[in-house]
C-alpha cells in the first residue's frame, strides 16, 4: 500500500516553529522552516540532523515556504548556508521580497542587541545568498519542480503573499495551509482553495477552539479601549511585527482618527515602515479587491494620522498610541517602551496576535505582574492594562471545518497549535466529518496509507459501445446499466483496457473458448413448434425477450435454444447451448426451463 | 477537430476551434485599419477639413456630403467604423471559453459577448484585463469626445463606383461604430483571469493553460489540452528581452498542431536599431526647436520609449523639454505597471525586492520630467504646456483622440515632426488626411514579435506534428525571409475558412476506482506485459470517465439485465493439457475418461456421466446433460488446466 509520511520537526503539537517533513510518493518535501521565537539556543532552529547525516540536497527534494513570518521561514538561511541545501525553494513573490527584511532584521536584534557570537548566527550576506536560491511562484501557476512533484499555490489571506501549497507526486497529494484567515479583512481577502481531493490535509490549528465574535465587535472593542486609555492620559503600546497585522491596525486606527477627528498622535516605530509600505503598493495585486480598486486614486497605505517614531519620544508626556516590532515583546524596541511604560497603571499593552511560549508577551498575557530581565539584572513591574485582541489573522475552529470541506481531503493532520486544543478540534473533525484526524508531536512520524487508483487508457470504441443505454442480443433487447467489459494491459508504465479481442491480439495469444450444450429432456407431447412456442413464452414472461417466428432456435446473445424430437413423440430434447462469457445468462435458461413440462 | 478562421489579419487574430464537443474562441482581434479609410476626427472644429472638396460618384446624389477628397484621395467624412470578427461561422451562444493572448488581441470582445446568448467564460492574464480594459475605455473615451450625430451608409451599398482603395474594402456592411462603455463592462465581467501556469479546466474535457510569450505585460501562448491530444496557440510571442517576462518554450513543444499568429509586421526594422533612431529623431527636432509628437497606444512600447528617451535627451542636454503623455488612462497605465512584478522580465523583477519601482516612470513623474495628463483640457496642462516638448498620445491611426489636435496644430510648421512607432498602421496613410504637410515626418516601428527567421528557428525547437498559419505567411510570392519554414505538413487559413485539422481522438482516460484496482491483479502475459480482466460500471462526469465496483445482485433472483451483463472472471486462451486434464478429473472421482482422436484434437467422452468434451487448439466444447452440479464441476477442471486473466 502506498503511504504518505509525515514528521513534524516544529510545529507538532505547539506554536513556534514550523518546519514540516513529508515523504510522498518516495520524495521528501520540506513545508516551511521556521525559527522559534522563544529560544536563544540551538532550540531555536529545527534538528536537521534529523533528516539525513549526509547533505540534505541528496535527500530533500524541495522546501516550500507558506508565508514570510520568521516562525515560518526564519530558519531557512541557516539550513541553506550554514547545515548546507542548494536544492529547490519555493514562495511567492511577495513572500521572496518581504522574508529577507524580516530575516535580516532579526538577525541585528540577535546578534548586535543581544550580543550573540556571530559564528552561531548567519550574516547579512548568508541571507542573500539564501535568497538567491529561492524560486518565486505565482497563485494557481501550476509548478513542476521534477518531473513528478506538482505544486501549486492559493491564497491564505494570513498575511501579504500567504499561500497555501498542494503538492502532487503522481497520483498522491498533500494540501499545506501554512497559516490563514478565512474571514477578509481591510487589507487581504480571505482564503481560497479548490476542491482539490487531496490524500491529506495539513492545517494550522492556532484557534481550534476558539470561535471569535464577529469581527467589527472586535474591530469596536479594541477602538473602545484605546479611546478611554488615551482620554485619560493613558499611552497605548500596540507591538506588531512590520508587517502584516500592523498595516490591517493602521488602517483601522486611521479611519477611527479621521472619523472621530481625535488629535491624540499615533506613531509607528520608523524602519520598516516605510520600505513595508511601499512593498504593499508594489504588492498591491495581492491585497484585496476594494484596495486594489482604489489604488491609483488613493494608496491606502499612505497615512495621514500616522507618523514616525522616534526613541525620544517614548519620555514625552500626555497621551500617545505606538505601534512597535517586534509583536511578541521579546526583544527590540516594543520591549524597550514596555519596560518604560508598564510601571504605570494608566497605560495599557495591547497584544493583538499570538506569543510564543518563553516570550516577554506570553509570560504578561498570563498574567505576570512581575518580569525579570538580564544584562542587566532587572525586575519591571507590570502595572498598565494588559489587554488580548484575537486579532491575528488565523482561522477559527468554525474556519478550519470550511476550509476542510471546500478542499474535500482524504485524511487530516493538525499542526501549528496548542496539544490541548488538538484534541478538542480533532475529535470534532471526526464526529462532523467523519475523516481520520492526526496531530503529530515534533519528532513523531505519522503514516497515512493511500489507496491508489488505476489510471488507463481505454480505446474509444470500447467505450462507446459499453456506453450504449440498451443491447440488442439475438432476441432480447435490454436495458443496460453503463457496465464495462474488458481487460487491462499494463505494459511498462502504460496501461489500457482494450475489448476482449483486441487485448488478445495485443497480447499475441489465441483466445480459447468454452461452449457448453446440455440436453433436457421435457415431456411435452404434441408438435415440436408447440414445444418452442411454449419455451418461448416461458421466456417472454421470465426475461421479456420479442416475438419470435418460426421455429428456428431461440437466440439470446451467445445462447441457443432448440427442441428435437419428432411432433409424434412425447419426450422432446430441449438443447441449451452457450458460450462461457454468457455462462450466467445460459445456466439461467438450462434451469428454468426444466421443469416446464409441470 | 475543426478550425474556424474568424479573423483574417494574421496580429488581430480570432478563431474557433472545436474538440471534444467543447468551442473555443481564440483571441479576439479587432481590425482597425479599416478606420483609415474615414477622415480625423478633430476635437476642435477644423476649418481645413471642414473645407476640403466633397466627392460625389456620378448620378449619386445621396452619397452627397459622406465623402470627401483630400490630396487626390477620397475619404468617408464620419466616425470611424471597425472590423469585427466574421459571425456567420458559429453560432457564439456555443462559444464555451474564449483565450485572450494579450491585450492588443482583445478589442473586438465587447461585440462578441455582445451576441445574442453568449455564455461563455474568458480567460485572460490580470495584466491582459487591465491594460485592455485601458485601451477600450481609451478608445470610447475619444470617441465620445467628438461624437457625430450622422453615420454615413449610403457609400457601402456603391463601393463598385468608388475609387481606389475604398473600393477594396472587405466588406463594409459589416463594419460596426465602437461599442459602448456597457458593452466593455459587460465584457469584463465576463473574464475570469488566471496567471501563467495556471491550467483551467473546460467542462472536464480540455485544459488550458496560458505561458508567457514575451510580447507585452501579461502576454501568453495557449496549450489546449487533453490527455492524449494538445494543441498550441501561439500569438504575439517575442524573444527579445524588454520589459515583459520572457517567452516561455518548454510548454508549447511536442504539439499536435502549432497554430501561429501575430509574427512581425515589419519584417526589415530591427526593433533596437529602431529604438536608437527614435531618441536620435526626437532629439534632432528639439535641437531644431520643434516639437515632436509620439502616437501610441497608452501601455506596451511607450514605456521603453519613456524609459529610453528620458536619459537619453539628458545626455543630449535636453533635460528641461518636458515629455507629456496625454491620455484618459495615463495615470492609469503608468501605475500598473510598477504593480504587476510577477509579470516583468528578470531585470525588472529584481528592483522589486530592493524595495524599487519596477519602471522608472513613477520616478519620473515625482520629478516633473514625464507629465501624465488625461486630456488636453484637464487642470494644469495648459500652464505646464511649453514648448519645444514631446507628446506622447492616442490614437495612433491619426484619426480621432489628441493626436489629431496636434497634428492640425504643428502639421504646419516644418520644424515639427511626428514619429510613427507603431507597427500597426501603415503611416503615410496615417498621414493621407493632413496632407499636404510641412512638418517632418518619422518612421520607427517598433515590434518585438517573433522574425520569420525567429519564427522558423521556434517551429524547430517545438517540433509540431502540424502547423497551422495565416495564409499571409505561406503565400510563395513572400520574400525570402518573410516566409515560413518547417518540417511538418502546413496548413494555412484565410478568413471565413472552416477546416479540419489532422486530430483524431482513439482514447479516453478512464479512472479506477481505489477498491477496483485492488481487486485487479494483472497475470503475466510475456515478458513485460501483464493482464487482467475487468469489469465495473461506469460513471461518466464532467466528461471524466471513471470505473467502479459493479454492485452485487442484491437478491438471489437475478435480473435479466444482470444475467445479460454478468461476465465471467477471466479470459481464457492457449491450448488444454489434456494429461492435466484428465488426471484433475480424477480427483474429482471421474475415472472412466476416454480419449480419441478428433477431427480437429481429441474428444473426452465420460462414459458414465454421458458427457462428450471436444477439445480443439482454441475451443472446448462440453455437451452433457441438464446436469448443472456435474457441468460446473467440469468447467472449472477446465479452468484449472487453461491459460487465463
Amino acid at each position: 500500500m502506498p503511504e504518505i509520511k509525515v514528521t513534524p520537526l516544529g510545529a507538532g503539537q505547539d506554536v513556534g516553529r514550523s518546519c514540516i517533513l513529508v515523504s510522498i510518493g518516495g520524495k521528501n518535501i520540506m513545508l516551511d522552516c521556521g525559527m522559534h521565537m522563544g529560544y536563544n539556543d540551538e532550540r531555536r532552529f529545527p534538528d536537521f540532523s534529523y533528516i539525513a547525516d549526509g547533505s540534505l540536497t541528496e535527500h530533500l527534494d524541495c522546501v516550500i515556504i507558506s508565508h514570510f513570518h520568521l516562525d515560518h521561514c526564519g530558519a531557512l538561511p541557516f539550513m541553506t548556508e550554514m547545515v548546507g541545501y542548494s536544492g529547490p525553494i519555493y514562495m511567492t513573490y511577495p513572500t521572496k521580497a518581504i522574508a529577507p527584511i524580516l530575516l535580516e532584521d532579526m538577525r541585528k536584534v540577535a546578534v548586535e542587541r543581544k550580543g550573540e557570537s556571530s559564528t552561531s548566527f548567519f550574516t547579512s550576506q548568508m541571507v542573500k545568498e539564501c535568497m538567491k536560491k529561492v524560486t518565486a511562484v505565482n497563485l494557481h501557476q501550476t509548478v513542476q519542480v521534477d518531473s513528478e512533484i506538482e505544486i501549486k499555490a492559493y491564497y491564505a489571506g494570513h498575511v501579504l503573499g500567504a499561500a497555501m501549497f498542494h503538492v502532487r507526486v503522481g497520483d498522491q497529494s498533500v494540501v499545506y495551509t501554512g497559516d490563514y484567515n478565512m474571514t477578509p479583512d481591510r487589507h487581504l481577502g480571505a482564503a481560497w482553495i479548490d476542491k482539490c481531493c487531496p490524500d491529506l490535509l495539513i492545517t494550522e490549528s492556532t484557534y481550534a477552539t476558539t470561535i471569535r465574535d464577529s469581527k467589527r465587535c472586535r474591530e469596536r472593542d479594541i477602538l473602545k479601549k484605546v479611546h478611554e486609555c488615551v482620554e485619560r492620559g493613558g499611552k497605548v503600546l500596540i507591538p506588531v511585527f512590520a508587517l502584516g497585522r500592523a498595516q490591517e491596525l493602521c488602517i483601522l486606527l486611521e479611519s477611527y482618527w479621521e472619523r472621530t477627528n481625535l488629535k491624540v498622535p499615533v506613531y509607528f516605530s520608523l524602519g520598516l515602515t516605510e520600505k513595508a509600505n511601499n512593498y504593499y503598493k508594489m504588492f498591491i495585486t495581492w491585497t484585496n479587491q476594494k484596495i486594489k480598486k482604489t489604488f491609483v486614486e488613493r494608496n491606502m497605505f499612505e497615512f495621514k494620522h500616522i507618523k514616525p517614531f522616534d526613541k525620544s519620544y517614548m519620555e514625552n508626556p500626555g497621551p500617545m498610541v505606538v505601534f512597535a516590532s517586534p509583536g511578541m515583546l521579546h526583544a527590540g524596541l516594543s520591549l524597550n517602551i514596555f519596560k518604560r511604560w508598564a510601571p504605570d497603571e494608566k497605560n495599557m499593552l495591547i497584544m493583538p496576535g499570538y506569543c510564543v511560549v518563553g516570550t516577554v508577551g506570553h509570560k504578561v498575557l498570563n498574567g505576570a505582574k512581575k518580569v525579570e530581565f538580564e544584562n542587566p539584572r532587572t525586575v519591571v513591574d507590570v502595572r498598565m492594562a494588559v489587554e488580548y485582541m484575537s486579532f491575528s489573522a488565523h482561522a477559527d475552529a468554525k474556519g478550519i471545518m470550511q476550509l476542510i470541506q471546500y478542499c474535500q481531503p482524504k485524511n487530516v493532520m493538525l499542526v501549528h497549535g496548542d496539544a490541548e486544543k488538538m484534541v478538542f478540534l480533532k475529535s470534532k473533525i471526526q464526529q462532523e466529518l467523519s475523516l481520520d484526524c492526526f496531530n503529530p508531536a515534533n519528532g513523531e512520524t505519522c503514516t497515512i496509507v493511500t489507496k491508489p487508483t488505476i489510471a488507463a487508457d481505454v480505446s474509444l470504441s470500447l467505450l462507446k459501445r459499453d456506453l450504449q443505454p440498451v443491447a440488442e442480443i439475438g432476441d432480447l433487447r435490454v436495458k443496460r446499466r453503463k457496465l464495462m467489459h474488458g481487460v487491462l494491459i499494463v505494459k511498462g508504465n502504460k496501461v489500457r483496457v482494450l475489448d476482449s479481442d483486441a487485448a488478445c491480439a495485443e497480447l499475441g495469444v489465441t483466445r480459447h473458448e468454452i461452449r457448453f450444450t446440455s440436453t433436457v429432456t421435457l415431456e411435452d407431447p404434441g408438435p415440436v413448434s408447440r414445444t418452442i412456442d411454449k419455451l418461448h413464452t416461458h421466456l417472454q414472461k421470465r426475461l421479456g425477450i420479442t416475438q419470435h417466428l418460426g421455429d428456428g432456435p431461440i437466440n439470446i446473445g451467445s445462447v441457443l435454444l432448440q427442441v428435437s424430437g419428432s411432433d409424434q413423440e412425447d419426450l422432446k430434447e430441449a438443447i441449451v447451448s452457450w458460450t462461457y462469457q454468457d455462462d450466467a445468462l445460459g445456466s439461467y435458461i438450462l434451469n428454468s426451463i426444466k421443469n416446464i413440462d409441470r | 477537430m475543426k478550425f474556424y478562421a474568424l479573423s483574417g489579419h494574421p496580429n488581430k487574430p480570432c478563431s474557433v476551434l472545436r474538440f471534444k464537443q467543447c468551442t473555443i474562441m481564440l483571441d479576439c482581434g479587432l481590425d482597425e485599419t479599416t478606420m483609415l479609410n474615414f477622415l480625423p476626427l478633430p476635437l476642435v472644429p477644423s476649418r481645413r477639413l471642414a473645407s476640403l472638396p466633397t466627392w460625389t460618384p456620378k448620378e449619386q446624389p445621396q452619397v452627397e456630403g459622406e465623402l470627401r477628397e483630400c490630396a487626390g484621395k477620397v475619404f468617408i467624412d464620419s466616425p470611424p467604423e471597425f472590423c469585427p470578427p466574421q459571425t456567420s461561422l458559429i453560432d457564439f451562444s456555443e462559444v464555451d471559453a474564449i483565450l485572450v493572448s494579450n491585450y492588443t488581441s482583445m478589442l473586438a470582445l465587447p461585440f462578441i459577448v455582445a451576441e445574442r446568448g453568449f455564455r461563455g467564460t474568458v480567460y485572460a492574464t490580470e495584466p491582459t484585463l487591465h491594460i485592455g480594459r485601458l485601451c477600450m475605455d481609451e478608445l470610447l473615451y475619444h470617441m465620445e469626445q467628438t461624437p457625430r450625430a450622422q453615420h454615413a451608409q449610403h457609400w457601402k451599398r456603391l463601393l463598385h463606383l468608388l475609387p481606389a482603395p475604398l473600393c477594396h474594402a472587405y466588406k463594409p456592411k459589416l463594419w460596426r461604430q465602437l461599442y459602448s462603455a456597457d458593452a466593455i463592462a459587460d465584457a469584463v465581467r465576463r473574464v475570469h483571469t488566471v496567471g501563467y501556469g495556471e491550467k483551467m479546466d473546460v467542462f472536464g474535457a480540455l485544459r488550458v493553460m496560458p505561458s508567457s510569450s514575451g510580447y507585452c505585460l501579461g502576454s501568453a501562448n495557449w496549450t489546449i489540452s487533453s490527455e492524449y491530444e494538445k494543441i498550441v496557440y501561439v500569438n504575439g510571442s517575442s524573444t527579445l528581452t524588454t520589459h515583459p517576462k520572457q517567452l516561455e518554450q518548454a510548454q508549447l513543444r511536442g504539439a499536435r498542431v502549432l497554430i501561429l499568429n501575430g509574427l512581425t509586421q515589419v519584417p526589415s526594422y530591427n526593433p533596437d536599431d529602431m529604438i536608437g533612431a527614435f531618441c536620435a529623431k526626437v532629439a534632432h527636432t528639439l535641437k531644431g526647436g520643434g516639437n515632436v509628437l509620439v502616437p501610441c497606444c497608452p501601455s506596451g512600447i511607450v514605456y521603453d520609449l519613456i524609459e529610453c528617451l528620458a536619459p537619453y535627451l539628458d545626455q543630449q542636454s535636453l533635460s528641461q523639454v518636458p515629455l507629456f503623455f496625454v491620455s484618459p488612462v495615463a495615470e492609469h497605465s503608468l501605475a500598473y505597471s510598477n504593480i504587476l512584478a510577477e509579470w516583468l522580465s528578470h531585470n525588472k523583477q529584481v528592483r522589486v525586492y530592493l524595495p524599487e519601482e519596477p519602471f522608472p516612470h513613477g520616478q519620473l513623474v515625482a520629478g516633473g520630467r514625464l507629465r501624465p495628463y488625461k486630456n488636453l483640457q484637464a487642470d494644469g496642462f495648459s500652464a505646464e504646456f511649453r514648448q519645444p516638448c514631446v507628446v506622447f498620445a492616442g490614437h495612433p491611426s491619426l484619426r480621432f483622440g489628441d493626436t489629431v489636435h496636434f497634428m492640425e496644430l504643428w502639421g504646419g510648421n516644418a520644424a515639427n515632426a511626428v514619429i510613427f512607432t507603431s507597427p500597426d498602421f501603415p503611416y503615410l496613410e496615417c498621414l493621407a488626411p493632413y496632407q499636404p504637410l510641412a512638418m517632418n515626418y518619422y518612421f520607427t516601428p517598433i515590434d518585438t514579435s517573433l522574425y520569420f527567421s525567429q519564427a522558423n528557428k521556434l517551429i524547430r525547437d517545438l517540433k509540431p506534428q502540424a502547423l497551422l498559419t495565416p495564409a499571409q505567411y505561406a503565400s510563395p510570392v513572400q520574400r525570402s525571409e518573410c516566409q515560413l519554414e518547417a518540417d511538418c505538413p502546413v496548413l494555412t487559413y484565410r478568413r471565413g475558412d472552416v477546416l479540419t485539422l489532422p486530430v483524431r481522438r482513439a482514447h479516453q482516460r478512464l479512472q479506477l476506482s481505489a477498491e477496483l484496482s485492488e481487486r485487479l491483479s494483472p497475470v503475466p502475459v510475456g515478458p513485460g506485459v501483464a493482464a487482467a480482466t475487468v469489469t465495473g460500471l461506469l460513471h461518466v462526469q464532467d466528461n471524466r470517465h471513471r470505473l467502479d465496483v459493479a454492485p452485487t445482485p442484491a437478491s438471489e433472483a437475478a435480473s435479466l439485465q444482470e444475467l445479460t451483463e454478468a461476465r465471467p472472471r477471466y479470459h481464457t486462451y492457449g491450448a488444454v493439457h489434456v494429461p492435466e486434464l484428465l488426471q484433475r478429473l480424477t480427483q474429482h472421482d471421474i475415472n472412466d475418461a476416454k480419449v480419441e482422436e478428433g477431427p480437429n484434437g481429441v474428444i473426452v467422452h465420460l462414459q458414465e456421466e454421458d458427457t462428450l468434451i471436444q477439445i480443439d487448439a482454441s475451443s472446448t466444447h462440453i455437451i452433457c446433460g441438464g446436469d448443472e452440479t456435474l457441468r460446473c464441476k467440469l468447467r472449472d477442471t477446465l479452468l484449472h488446466c487453461l491459460n487465463k486473466f
